[in-house]
C-alpha cells in the first residue's frame, strides 16, 4: 500500500523542552496507525505540527507525493486532513445542522449538504437527529456530529484525539466499526490514545513516543499489550500494592442527596443514596456530565444543600458545613480540574499548598502566613511525592499535568486524612505518575483512610476500588463488588 | 485583518516597561498636539511637567494633589486585584467629605482632639455604606457593578449639593452655597508651615507600606490574588465569591470615605458643592498605571497630581485650556492599556478571505 503522508524528522522544542525530537512516522492508505505515549510525550505537538496549528523547528512531511508545509488549519484541511479534538467545538445552543453547516467552507447550498449529509448517514451509519440542540446530545452524539463535520470535508487522512474518552462501551463499539469502514474505503485514520487495549483491539500500526522520541513504530499484532505499556513508560510498571479489607463502620453515610442545578444544561442529582466503610475505596464511575462534578460539589461544600439532605460523616450530620469546616473534620477534597480550582497555574507552589489549608492556624500567626511553614510543608510534598519541580517558589504552570496532579494529591494525602473525596484523580495524567497516585491512595486506605473516587476511568475503578457504584443522569445505581462488576453490568448502569 | 493572541511566556520587566513607556507615548503625544496649536512644545511640556518640581509651593501642592489620587487608588487596587471593578469612587469619596464634614461642623464651635478622628470614622463608614449598595445588588442580583456604582456617583454628588445648599450652608454666609470654614480642631494639621501641605499625605504614604505588607504577607492579600485568578479556587480554599465582592467594596469605599474627609478636613477646610472633582476617576488611572501595586500607586499619585498642577501653570503662562489635563490623563490611560495589550499578546496579520 501507498504511504500517503511522511513525516520525516521532525523537530519542535519549546524553550528548553524538546517535545519532538527527530520524529518520522509513515501513514499508509487503509491503515489505522496508532500514536501513542503517556501525557507530554510529544503526541499532541505532532498532531499539531501536522494539522497545521504549530511549525516545525526541523524536518518536513511529503502528502501525497508532494511537501506539504501547512501554515493554518484551513490549509491542512484542504489537502484533505480532518480532526476530531479531543474537546468538542460545538455551539452549544444551536442544533446539529447549524453546527454542521457553520463548519462547512465557502458558501455551500444548504440542500448540497443535507444530500451529503444523507449519504453519508447510510453509508457509515452515523445516525443523529439533525434537529436537536447540541446541548442536549450525550457525549458520544456529540462526538458523532464533529466526525460528520470533519467527514463533510472528504479527508483522506482523519485524525482522531483520544475520542474514546467520553464514550461509554457501547459507543466505543460503534466508534470502531466506523473507524474500521473508513480503513477499509481507503483512508488513513491516525488514532491517539493512551489505552492499550483498544489500540490492540483496532489499530494495524502503532508508533509509541517517549520524551519527544520515537521508541518503536511496529505492526500492533506483534507486541503484546504489556510490552506496549513498557515500551510507552520506559521502565516496569510498578504491581500494584494489595488492597486490605475494610472494616464494617461506616464513615461516610450519604442518606439522601437532592440537588437540583441552577445551570439549565448542567445535571441535577435525585435521591442519591450510598455508604462508604472505614478503610474502604469507593468508586463512582460514569460518563463525564451526568451529575459527577455536581455530586463532588455538594460532598465538598462548595455548594450548598437544600433541607431534608443528609451527608452524615461518623454519625455527625455535615450537610449544613462549609468545605473549610469539613477539612477540620479531616476530610479532603481533590476535585478534577487542576487549572483554576484544585490549584492555580499563576500562583507558586507554596501559594497552592496554602490554598487548601487557609483554616489551619498553623500557617499563620494573627493572620500573617507563616512563609517558612508554608516552604517547609511544600518541599515536604514535594520530596515525598517525587514531584518533578525547581523549587517550592515554583509557579504551577511550570509543571507538567502529572506532576501538577501529583503535587495536588500529596498535598491532601500527606496530611492523613480520615476521608479522600477525589475526582478523576488521575485525568490527563501520565501513565508512571497515575500509578504512583494509586499506590498513595491504596496506601494511606491501608492505614486507615477512607477513600471516595469519582472516576470515567473504569479501568482504574475497577484496579483500586473495593466497591464501584456507577453514576448515570444524575442518579446512582447499586454498590457492585469491584471484582465481579462485568463491562455488560457497566454498560447497562450507565445507559439508565 | 488583525488577530490577537495571547504571549505564552510575559517578561517579568514589562511591570516597569510598561507604566514607562505609556508615559512616553502619551509625552509624544502631547509634543504633538502642541505643534499643531502652534504652542513651543518644548516649553509648554517644561512648564507642565518639569517646572511644578522646582518650587516649594509646587511641591507642596503636588503632596496635596497626590494624597486623594494616591488613597482612592489603594483602595481601588484590591478590587481591581480581585475582579471587582469600582467606578464609583467619586462617589464615596464625596460621601466621605459629606459625612466627615458634616461631623466636624456638628461640633462647631467645640474644640477637641478627638473630633478630628470622629470625623474620619464617620466618614470611612459613609464610604463603606456608599459603596455597599453597588456591592449588594452586586451579590444579591448579580448585576453590574461598573453601571451600579457609577450612577451613584451622580448621586452622591447632588446629595451632596442638596445639603450645602440646604441644611449645611453657612448661616452668616449672605446665601452663599458653601458651609461655615471649619474651626481648627476640625482642620488636618500642616507639614511644612506657610504652604498647604497637611498630614494627609503621610497617612497615604503610611496606608501605601500597610497595604504592601497585607498584600504580600496575609491571608487577606492571599484570598485577593485568588480571587483575581480564579473564582473556583477561591471557593474551593473556603470563601464565597460574594466574600471577595463585599471586601472589595468596604475597602474602596471606606479609603474613598478617607480621601474625602481628608480633602475637606485639608486644602479646602469647608463643605462646597465642588468638592468632587474627578479624583475618584483620575485614581483608576493612578491604580493601573502603578500596576495595582501599593507602592507603584504613590509613584504614579505623584505624576497624576503633576498633571493637575501643571494643567493649571499652563493655563496661567501658556494661555492653554484646563482641558489639557483631561487630555492627557485620557491618552495616559490609553496608552496603557495599548502597551498592557502589546505585553501581553502579540499581533499577527491574517489573510483576509472572502468567504468568511
Amino acid at each position: 500500500m501507498q504511504n500517503i503522508l511522511e513525516i520525516d524528522g521532525i523537530s519542535k522544542s519549546f524553550s528548553d523542552i524538546q517535545a519532538n525530537n527527530d520524529i518520522s512516522l509513515y501513514l499508509r492508505q487503509g491503515q489505522i496507525h496508532a500514536l501513542l505515549g503517556e501525557n507530554g510525550a510529544g503526541k499532541s505537538t505532532l498532531v499539531k505540527i501536522i494539522y497545521g496549528i504549530i511549525k516545525p523547528d526541523h524536518g518536513s512531511m511529503i502528502l501525497n507525493g508532494k511537501l506539504y508545509d501547512p501554515n493554518t488549519p484551513e490549509v491542512a484541511r484542504n489537502e484533505g486532513i480532518g480532526m476530531v479534538f479531543q474537546h468538542f467545538s460545538l455551539f452549544e445552543s444551536l442544533s446539529v445542522l447549524d453546527n454542521i453547516i457553520l463548519g462547512q467552507k465557502g458558501n455551500q447550498k444548504k440542500d448540497s449538504i443535507l444530500e451529503r449529509l444523507d449519504d453519508l448517514q447510510k453509508d457509515y451509519d452515523l445516525q443523529i437527529d439533525v434537529n436537536k440542540i447540541v446541548a442536549t446530545l450525550s457525549a458520544g452524539e456529540k462526538q458523532k456530529v464533529e466526525i460528520i463535520r470533519c467527514m463533510l470535508q472528504d479527508p483522506k487522512i482523519m485524525i482522531l484525539d483520544e475520542p474514546t474518552s467520553v464514550l461509554n462501551p457501547s459507543e466505543v463499539e460503534k466508534l470502531f466499526n466506523f473507524l474500521r469502514k473508513l480503513s477499509k474505503q481507503g483512508m488513513a485514520v491516525l488514532y491517539i490514545s493512551h489505552k492499550l487495549h483498544e489500540i490492540k483491539e483496532l489499530c494495524d500500526t502503532s508508533t509509541i513516543l517517549r520524551n519527544g522520541n520515537v521508541v518503536k513504530s511496529c505492526d500492533t499484532a506483534d507486541v503484546t499489550i504489556n510490552e506496549l505499556a513498557q515500551l510507552m513508560v520506559g521502565k516496569a510498571i510498578d504491581n500494584k500494592i494489595k488492597l486490605s479489607q475494610p472494616k464494617q463502620e461506616r464513615v461516610l453515610d450519604i442518606k439522601n442527596i437532592s440537588y437540583t442545578n441552577p445551570d439549565i444544561f448542567g445535571t441535577s442529582l435525585k435521591e442519591i443514596k450510598f455508604n462508604v466503610n472505614f478503610g474502604e475505596i469507593f468508586g463512582i464511575g460514569g460518563i463525564s456530565g451526568n451529575g459527577q462534578t455536581e455530586l463532588m460539589k455538594v460532598l465538598s461544600g462548595e455548594v450548598g444543600l437544600n433541607d431534608g439532605n443528609q451527608i452524615l460523616y461518623h454519625n455527625e450530620d455535615i450537610s449544613a458545613l462549609d468545605i473549610n469546616e469539613r477539612r477540620q473534620r479531616e476530610i479532603v477534597f481533590v476535585p478534577e480540574d487542576r487549572l483554576g480550582h484544585s490549584a492555580v497555574s499563576s500562583l507558586s507552589l507554596s501559594e497552592n499548598l496554602l490554598l487548601t489549608n487557609l483554616w489551619d492556624h498553623n500557617f499563620f500567626s494573627n493572620g500573617v502566613i507563616d512563609t517558612n511553614y508554608v516552604d517547609e510543608k511544600t518541599s515536604e510534598v514535594i520530596e515525598k511525592f517525587n514531584v518533578q519541580c525547581n523549587a517550592s517558589g515554583s509557579l504551577a504552570s511550570s509543571l507538567s499535568g502529572g506532576n501538577l496532579q501529583k503535587f495536588v494529591v500529596g498535598r491532601e494525602i500527606i496530611k492523613m486524612p480520615k476521608l479522600v473525596v477525589c475526582e478523576q484523580p488521575t485525568w490527563g495524567v501520565d501513565v508512571g505518575s497515575a500509578s504512583l497516585i494509586h499506590n498513595y491512595l491504596i496506601e494511606i486506605s491501608n492505614s486507615g483512610s477512607t477513600i471516595l473516587i469519582i472516576s470515567q476511568d473504569m479501568d482504574e475503578l475497577r484496579s483500586i476500588c473495593h466497591r464501584i457504584a456507577i453514576i448515570s443522569n444524575g442518579v446512582i445505581s447499586k454498590p457492585y463488588d469491584a471484582k465481579r462488576i462485568t463491562p455488560e453490568d457497566i454498560a447497562i448502569e450507565m445507559a439508565k | 485583518m488583525f488577530k490577537l493572541q495571547k504571549k505564552e511566556t510575559i517578561d517579568q520587566s514589562s511591570l516597569y516597561t510598561v507604566p514607562l513607556i505609556a508615559i512616553g507615548c502619551s509625552l509624544i503625544f502631547v509634543f504633538i498636539l502642541f505643534l499643531l496649536i502652534g504652542k513651543n512644545p518644548v516649553l509648554a511640556i517644561f512648564i507642565i511637567f518639569v517646572e511644578p518640581l522646582l518650587s516649594i509651593f509646587g511641591l507642596s501642592e503636588l503632596i496635596v494633589k497626590a494624597t486623594p489620587l494616591i488613597i482612592i487608588a489603594l483602595g481601588l487596587s484590591i478590587g481591581f486585584r480581585a475582579g471587582v471593578w469600582n467606578i464609583g469612587a467619586e462617589g464615596q469619596f464625596t460621601i466621605g467629605a459629606l459625612f466627615g464634614g458634616a461631623t466636624i461642623l456638628a461640633f462647631y464651635p467645640t474644640s477637641g482632639i478627638w473630633i478630628l478622628p470622629l470625623s474620619f470614622f464617620i466618614a470611612i463608614i459613609g464610604g463603606i455604606l456608599w459603596g455597599m449598595i453597588p456591592a449588594f445588588f452586586k451579590a444579591r442580583f448579580n448585576t453590574n457593578e461598573i453601571l451600579v456604582s457609577l450612577m451613584l456617583t451622580y448621586v452622591a454628588i447632588l446629595f451632596l449639593s442638596g445639603m450645602v445648599y440646604g441644611p449645611l450652608k453657612n448661616p452668616d454666609g449672605f446665601n452663599f452655597p458653601e458651609s461655615r470654614l471649619f474651626h481648627d480642631s476640625g482642620t488636618l494639621p500642616i507639614i511644612f508651615p506657610g504652604t498647604r501641605a497637611h498630614i494627609g499625605f503621610l497617612m497615604a504614604l503610611l496606608l501605601a507600606g500597610l497595604m504592601y505588607y497585607l498584600l504580600k504577607r496575609h491571608k487577606f492579600g492571599f484570598h485577593v490574588k485568588v480571587s483575581g485568578e480564579s473564582l473556583r479556587a477561591l471557593v474551593f480554599s473556603g470563601k464565597s465569591t460574594n466574600y471577595m465582592v463585599y471586601l472589595s467594596f468596604i475597602i474602596s469605599g471606606a479609603f474613598a470615605g478617607l480621601a474625602g474627609v481628608i480633602e475637606v478636613s485639608g486644602p479646602v477646610g469647608q463643605l462646597v458643592p465642588a468638592i468632587p472633582v474627578g479624583y475618584g476617576f483620575t485614581a483608576i488611572i493612578v491604580a493601573f498605571l502603578g500596576r495595582l501595586n501599593p507602592l507603584g500607586i504613590c509613584f504614579a499619585g505623584l505624576l497624576l497630581a503633576l498633571t493637575y498642577i501643571g494643567g493649571e501653570a499652563a493655563q496661567i503662562k501658556l494661555g492653554l485650556p484646563n482641558a489639557i489635563t483631561g487630555v492627557f490623563q485620557g491618552v495616559l490611560l490609553f496608552s496603557l492599556l495599548a502597551a498592557e495589550a502589546f505585553t501581553n499578546y502579540k499581533v499577527t496579520l491574517k489573510k483576509m478571505r472572502g468567504n468568511f
